[in-house]
């Protein structure tokens, strides 16, 4: 049981695929721009990466080796596009804002990467939590991005007014920036670095390290 | 003319794939360390991108999209449910048949693109930049010069950074900003700057 809730719980923090495994960021970076979005697109990627791992688990052992690539991605596109028309029929606003994210999964190298590296050695349930931590990993960093960017950039959360803004009236000048590209590569960049001072051993080693300083001596 | 030359500049640097939607970018940060393999990544996907939007959008328009099929004679057949999957596939069948091609015929550049064009299929720029062209309706002439665009974009921003890498390499940087986190910031900068184009209305 401990066994599972390690899998459960390590990509959350531990092995975060956006901090540590440098996996799926196109999204994470597209869709923050309000909580109600960013909320969407963790269900449906966290759903997609569960019942791929599943999928994929349960015939890991009729799987020819050399064509696995290709059915992994049939596996996960059929995937998304279920769950691209259940969004179009129940959330059509929201479905719209995603616009491309949502077929975007397919490519989200998190549910390639965990299919490949998890689903296709380990049984059926094992792969579903792993699915399932995955996303949750995924999910945090997404809703914390989302949260500092709606909050800071627009005043709201879930569309509903929590600093008033002093265009109507209120004392909250949002910054405009968060609203735009740039500030998701700031934060996430901020987010690594804090995960980072937190779990010390995530940190990675520098490639080249400065000589210290030394003053050549006189008449030497 | 000039529409498509206005057309070209925006995808690449008004709309770029990698700066301004943040598409392909788990090998845009992966493949950035060193400039030679940026420019092999860039250049790889310049030929595919130009290659797989008009493919696609041939597709969409004579085999998926509402009433597409009137020419085989079923006028109220709507396949357009069947997008994602078409077009990764007919994404993966171009690599690998490029890639034979390539081998066979062009074996210099073969070499020099190396693991980068089997790696291209799971990209998100080529899948992205296939959807966009669905949902702005392009037709076949707009496709070729929105993918060529959005190739030489990619190829542009990934050799910049991958400049920028090589060169950080003789800076302090913060224990945990060490690697990952510097290149986000980096990147972000490289966004605030492309963002400048955005005034630009041609």
């Amino acid at each position: 049981m401990s066994e599972m809730k390690k899998t459960l719980t390590d990509p959350i923090f531990n092995n975060n695929p956006i901090g540590l495994q440098i996996l799926g960021i196109c999204s994470a970076l597209a869709v923050t721009t309000s909580m109600s979005v960013s909320l969407v697109m963790c269900i449906a990627l966290t759903t997609v990466v569960a019942f791929s791992n599943l999928t994929i688990a349960l015939i890991r052992n009729q799987i020819p080796n050399n064509i696995r690539i290709i059915v992994q991605m049939t596996v996960i596109a059929s995937l998304v596009i279920v769950v691209d028309q259940v969004l179009k029929a129940v959330a059509y606003e929201i479905s719209k804002q995603l616009s491309v994210f949502v077929g975007l999964i397919i490519t989200n190298c998190i549910v390639m990467g965990r299919a490949e590296a998890f689903a296709m050695k380990n049984p059926p349930f094992e792969s579903f939590v792993d699915g399932l931590g995955n996303g949750l990993g995924y999910s945090v960093v997404l809703l914390t991005v989302g949260f500092i960017r709606e909050l800071f950039g627009a005043g709201t959360l879930f569309g509903v007014e929590v600093l008033p803004l002093v265009t109507e009236g209120g004392w909250y000048n949002p910054n405009g920036l968060l609203l735009l590209s740039p500030s998701a590569f700031f934060i996430i960049g901020l987010l690594i670095w804090a995960l980072r001072a937190w779990k010390t051993e995530q940190v990675e080693e520098p490639e080249f390290k400065l000589a210290s300083h030394v003053v050549a001596r006189e008449g030497a | 003319m000039e529409y498509y030359l206005s057309m070209f500049i925006r995808a690449v640097f008004i709309e770029n794939m990698a700066l301004a939607f943040f598409l392909g970018m788990c090998t845009f940060i992966a493949v950035s360390k060193k400039i030679q393999a940026a420019i092999g990544l860039g250049i790889a996907v310049v030929v595919v991108l130009t290659i797989t939007v008009p493919v696609n959008n041939l597709i969409y328009n004579y085999l998926l999209a509402d009433g597409a099929l009137a020419w085989a004679g079923f006028p109220d057949v709507d396949l357009s449910f069947l997008g994602l999957l078409s077009y990764i596939g007919v994404i993966a069948a171009i690599v690998q048949i490029l890639e034979m091609f390539l081998d066979k015929y062009v074996p210099a550049l073969y070499n020099a693109l190396g693991v980068f064009l089997p790696l291209i299929t799971v990209n998100c720029a080529i899948l992205g930049s296939a959807l966009w062209m669905v949902e702005r309706d392009y037709n076949f002439t707009e496709s070729v010069v929105f993918g060529a665009g959005s190739g030489v974009g990619f190829a542009l921003a990934i050799t910049a950074l991958a400049g920028i890498r090589e060169k950080l390499k003789y800076s302090d940087v913060p224990q945990g900003l060490q690697g990952l986190g510097i290149t986000f910031i980096i990147v972000g900068l490289m966004s605030l700057g492309f963002m400048s184009f955005g005034g630009i209305d041609l």
